[in-house]
């Protein structure tokens, strides 16, 4: 009915997508997020590196309007994720961590309904274009419920992009997919950013950290230890005493390093 | 928000139709059950039943519709805690639509997939005998008292899709509700009941609901029970759908 709302570009300095200021949440005594400070940068991809239970789903449930913090703040292309919900809403897509899709609905279907509810014009043309991006197009009018699941995230993420959100969510985009849907997925995400859409994605994957971000900021025990550059990270530590090879750290010899423990139970 | 309460709440029902369109055995299972019971009643019970004047499928058949809503609303239920369990219900509540869209177009998928298994019973019943002597306008009143407690019980069913802890529990509380008619004037009238059994059939919600229908269907009146029956409707419908609003808000606590 009504036209696509512009988001984002009016309000809050221009440069900075995402804006956590020291953000507390806790489920009744658990404290999971113990003051988060956090800024993502527009038309980058900030990786959100954590362990299982760091709380790194809840800070995005946070910034996806779906849960209040208990104290800080939280600023989404310039709009308070509390104060200004709807606003924020106009400006996002999540993709949760289960690819959230209608397995009743055609791919095609799925599409349609999401950019119907986005209020957006022309909804089947918005769909068959987001189908020939994702290579969907076959796929299209058969029911989810018989797509692979690379296929289904591709859909998952197709979805998310209707509307153009400036900023896209990502949670654990890859988590249970086999190393080829793996690809696939990074595939998409790099084009999200090369298009200038700003991506906070998280994952307990190293090595899609390494591949995807543009930033990398490491969660842990509810606070951000680290964030900065691959190159700054691993300048964190100093390089390893050569003897006989010059070994360069890895992302992860950082991240275990900082996070201070090695946990053997995780691998 | 509220601009796009109409448009939004139209989409998502439109996506729920399309799923019960593709799994019609839902729509037919709902109908079956009713359908068995309103043949066993007439053709095997109904003989040895003495239910006043008229014939006993024109006493029965209210009942049975009732008995329908009941098993009918289950699925709503069910669909709603898949929609919640698939994580699709977190994807719709971070877009910029109407909040209360998501649980208002389960309410209206149930509302149409009732009136369809309702009119399988009423199929049924009419091939078998079944001759109400309303007119058009008793008609309308009698859909208006089942349209009345579809809603009702529906609101109750988003309760408990909202707050099951499995697929099991999210239908299993419409069993009180399809037995609930057993113990009420919809199979047999009251006065034979022992007292205690009797009290609580001529208190609770079905017996006024099924003489309403009763009179407005068979007798050409409205009949006194039907203001016992639209305020047991409307205070169920009210303080169910705030119970369910209420519960759907503190998801996002």
């Amino acid at each position: 009915m009504s036209e696509p709302i512009v988001s984002g570009s009016a309000a809050g300095p221009a440069a900075v997508a995402v804006r956590v200021s020291g953000v507390r949440k806790a489920f009744t005594a658990l404290q999971v997020l113990r003051g988060v400070d956090l800024e993502v940068q527009r038309g980058t991809i900030l990786a959100l590196l954590g362990s299982n239970g760091a709380g790194k789903t809840t800070l995005i449930r946070i910034l996806a309007t779906l849960t209040r913090p208990d104290s800080g703040s939280a600023r989404v292309a310039g709009f308070d994720v509390v104060e200004q919900a709807a606003e924020v809403r106009r400006s996002i897509s999540l993709t949760g961590q289960f690819a959230a899709v209608d397995e009743i609905l055609s791919g095609r279907e799925n599409l349609v309904l999401v950019a119907r509810l986005r209020h957006l014009k022309g909804p089947g043309a918005i769909a068959d274009e987001l189908l020939a991006r994702f290579a969907l197009i076959e796929a299209g009018a058969r029911r989810v419920g018989t797509y692979s699941g690379g296929m289904r995230r591709r859909l998952d993420i197709a979805m998310s992009l209707i509307g153009d959100p400036a900023v896209v969510l990502l949670d654990e985009p890859t988590t249970g997919l086999d190393p080829e849907a793996r690809i696939e997925v990074w595939g998409a995400v790099r084009a999200l950013a090369a298009s200038g859409t700003t991506v906070l994605l998280t994952t307990q994957y190293l090595d899609e950290a390494q591949q995807l971000a543009d930033r990398i900021a490491i969660l842990h025990e509810g606070r951000i230890i680290v964030q900065g550059t691959l190159a700054e990270l691993q300048q964190l530590l100093p390089p390893a005493r050569v003897e006989y090879v010059e070994k360069q750290p890895t992302l992860e010899d950082v991240f275990f390093a900082v996070v201070g423990t090695r946990n053997e139970e995780h691998r | 928000m509220t601009t796009h309460f109409i448009t939004d709440t139209a989409v998502l029902t439109g996506r729920s139709l399309r799923h019960i369109s593709r799994s019609p055995d839902t729509v037919i299972t709902t109908a079956l059950m009713p359908i068995a019971f309103l043949l066993l009643f007439v053709f095997v019970l109904g003989g040895a039943i003495r239910s006043g004047t008229g014939r006993y499928v024109d006493y029965l058949v209210p009942g049975i519709l009732l008995i329908t809503i009941a098993s009918g609303i289950a699925y709503t239920a069910y669909r709603l805690f898949l929609d919640l369990q698939s994580g699709i219900v977190e994807r719709f509540r971070s877009m910029p639509i109407a909040r209360s869209a998501v649980l208002w177009a389960h309410v209206l998928t149930s509302v149409a997939a009732n009136g369809i298994s309702l009119a399988l019973v009423v199929g049924v019943a009419l091939l078998i005998g079944f001759r109400p002597s309303a007119d058009v306008g008793e008609w309308l009143a009698a859909a208006g008292v089942l349209l009345l407690y579809t809603l009702a019980l529906t609101w109750l069913a988003v309760i408990a899709g909202l707050t099951a802890k499995s697929v099991d529990g999210a239908s299993a509380f419409s069993y009180p509700l399809i037995l609930l008619p057993f113990i009420s004037s919809a199979f047999v009238p009251t006065d034979t009941m022992p007292v205690p059994v009797r009290i609580f059939a001529e208190v609770q919600p079905v017996t006024p609901i099924a003489n309403a229908l009763r009179a407005l269907l068979n007798d050409h009146q409205v009949g006194s029970d039907i203001r016992v029956a639209l305020a047991w409707c409307l205070a169920l419908l009210v303080v169910a759908a705030a119970v369910a609003t209420t519960a759907y808000r503190r998801r996002t606590a």
